[in-house]
């Protein structure tokens, strides 16, 4: 883990309200993992006053790009920030997707901006049979920044099919057997609600990277708990995850 | 220019600089410890630690507000017994000055408590947490009521030769007469201040933003309340104080030791950058090369109030 300014190399629109800001280290920064992320210093004042999590998009070589959403003043300061301007990142926080299974299929799940981790994560499942479903509120909040073999689910259906990601999810698991499939999915947790009830009855591997407010991001303010089924004890999604086995966790 | 002398004394307690790491804002020292060197700080202070492990609240239990932070962990803890057989071991190795803090539902409690660790070596004193605004039993209505913050210090004291110091509430109109009990029951210092009750809804949804309803301000949003307690406290009572709330630099540092404070703890900044505590120090040996300031303790309460 570091604390380090980076200098900012772009700032780029992609999509409606959603950003790619891509950032720069004298030094090569290596040992970054997908689900990973880093808490970044947005103003250098006392508003807002906690850093902002986001999780790592893309890395290459000595550059982090992150994708990121506005949704409150830290994202919007973030969206003005120019290139060269510094910004700092406190990381890599969290652990990370579990790669190492040996699936034949993966299938990736992005609500939203949820999508944000999966540019950096297929980059090292290449020769995977892999899918992405990305759900979409409507056709200006898509892009495929990074992203391949998508399929588009949208509330107005004015892009892919007119519905949620359970319904392309429910489409797709027609064609695969569950035994060599394992799924990933980053998203509002209404959504892990729906799809940990529709993963209920069936034998599947899912991991799902969760959200919550955060002060610190590395363990020291508890204020990041969530309920395990398996402990009596919160884990902290900052440090025991973000990522978590779907059937662990209590939404 | 000769080395400028940082150390302080908190009572019997010496400390080779002012800067001390607040309870709830250092866990147990191992995770902050991979940013900054702790035994180059004055003193760390761990979570407070209760008799019996602690869940803490539900979620959500932190929100930001304008320049600050309001948080309803609900004192999340190991307990005392778990405290010494797997975070001791680890404490003691980083050869800080280690100050407990302990929370308690009764007065009893505390006193079990501190007999339970008076024995660990490590321990250089003890802070008694009688202020925590996010619990039910043993929190601020607990620790609002001056005999019972004169019975704890009374009891505990009779169980420890060690430093002790008393956290107190700002959550209160008279927050001087609380450190003059401690004082008079034999309580070495008082620590001011803790968090200050606060709320924040969302206003479309129109439900408060942590489950607890309300919750602990910290941040800078509170250092003129934590200076103004401070200031209170020394101006009417003889006892040394330990300065806290919303110190995010070294000249906040500063402020309250020449407002009253022997020694400063600093909670959320920690949060924001867990180098503070080291990049302040560096900052005040830099204020005091600036006003020839050889001995940093002699700005302790020199203020100047006409
Ligand atoms: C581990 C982790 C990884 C994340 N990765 C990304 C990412 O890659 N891209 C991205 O755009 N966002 C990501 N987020 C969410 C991002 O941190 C928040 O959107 C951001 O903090 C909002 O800041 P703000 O000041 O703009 O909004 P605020 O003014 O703080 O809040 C505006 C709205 O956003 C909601 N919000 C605030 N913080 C969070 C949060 N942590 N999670 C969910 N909702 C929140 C608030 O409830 C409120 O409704 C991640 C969050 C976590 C915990
Ligand atoms: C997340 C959080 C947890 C805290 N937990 C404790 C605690 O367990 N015991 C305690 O005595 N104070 C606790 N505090 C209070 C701090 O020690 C400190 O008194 C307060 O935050 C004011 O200082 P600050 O403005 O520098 O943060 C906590 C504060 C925060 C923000
Ligand atoms: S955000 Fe501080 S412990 Fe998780």
């Amino acid at each position: 883990m570091f604390i380090e300014d980076f200098k900012i190399n772009s700032n780029i629109k992609i999509a409606e309200n959603t950003f790619v800001i891509g950032v720069e280290s004298n030094q090569k920064v290596d040992d970054l993992k997908p689900g990973q992320f880093f808490n970044i210093q947005v103003s250098e004042n006392y508003f807002p006053l906690l850093r902002r999590p986001f999780s790592i998009s893309d890395v290459q070589e000595n550059k982090i790009f992150f994708m990121y959403k506005i949704v409150g003043e830290g994202t919007q300061i973030l969206s003005k920030k120019k290139v060269g301007e510094k910004i700092n990142l406190l990381g890599p926080l969290g652990n990370s997707f579990n790669l190492q299974d040996n699936f034949e299929n993966l299938i990736l799940i992005g609500g939203g901006i949820g999508i944000a981790p999966f540019p950096f994560m297929i980059k090292q499942i290449c020769d995977k049979n892999l899918k992405v479903l990305y759900g979409v509120k409507s056709k200006n909040e898509a892009h495929n920044f990074g992203l391949k073999n998508v399929i588009y689910s949208s509330e107005d259906g004015k892009i892919g099919i007119k519905g949620n990601v359970i319904d392309l999810l429910d489409e797709e698991l027609k064609n695969l057997e569950f035994e060599k499939t394992k799924i990933f999915a980053c998203g509002p947790n209404a959504m892990f609600r729906a799809l940990q009830k529709y993963l209920s009855d069936k034998n599947i591997l899912c991991e799902v990277s969760m959200e919550s407010a955060m002060a610190c991001g590395f363990g020291i303010c508890q204020g990041c708990p969530t309920e395990h089924k398996n402990s009596d004890s919160y884990k902290l999604i900052c440090k025991d995850g973000p990522i978590f086995n779907i059937r662990d966790i209590v939404i | 220019m000769n080395e400028i002398d940082l150390s302080v004394n908190v009572g019997p307690l010496k400390l080779k600089n002012p800067i001390m790491l607040a309870s709830g804002t250092v866990g147990y020292g191992n995770e902050i410890s991979e940013f900054i060197d702790l035994s180059k700080v004055g003193a760390i202070i761990t979570k407070s630690i209760s008799l019996k492990p602690r869940k803490g609240n539900p979620p959500q239990r932190i929100t930001e507000t304008p320049s600050g932070m309001l948080n309803a962990i609900g004192l999340t803890n190991v307990g005392v017994e778990e405290f010494i057989k797997t975070k001791i071991p680890f404490l003691e190795k980083l050869n800080s000055t280690l100050i407990c803090n302990i929370a308690a539902s009764s007065i009893e409690e505390y006193v079990e408590c501190v007999e339970i660790l008076n024995s660990q070596e490590s321990i250089k004193g003890f802070e008694i947490n009688v202020s925590c605004p996010n619990v039910r039993e043993g929190g601020l209505i607990f620790g609002n009521d001056i005999n019972n913050v004169g019975k704890i210090t009374e009891k505990v004291r009779a169980k420890t030769s060690k430093p002790l110091i008393i956290k107190l509430s700002p959550n209160t109109s008279n927050i001087f007469e609380f450190a003059k009990v401690v004082k008079k029951e034999g309580g070495d210092a008082v620590s001011a201040i803790n968090t200050l009750v606060g709320t924040s809804f969302n206003i479309y949804t129109r439900k408060p933003k942590i489950k607890n309803i309300t919750g602990g301000l910290s941040g800078p949003a509170i250092k003129p309340v934590a200076l103004a307690k401070v200031l209170e406290i020394s101006r009417n009572v003889d006892i040394p104080i330990i300065g806290i709330g919303g110190i995010m630099d070294w000249k906040d540092a500063i402020e309250f030791m020449i407002v009253g404070a022997s020694a400063v703890q600093l909670g959320t900044v920690n949060f924001i950058n867990p180098k503070a505590g080291i990049e302040i120090m560096d900052g005040l040996i830099n204020y005091c090369k600036q006003t020839s300031t050889n001995k940093i303790s002699d700005l302790i309460s020199s203020r100047i109030l006409e």
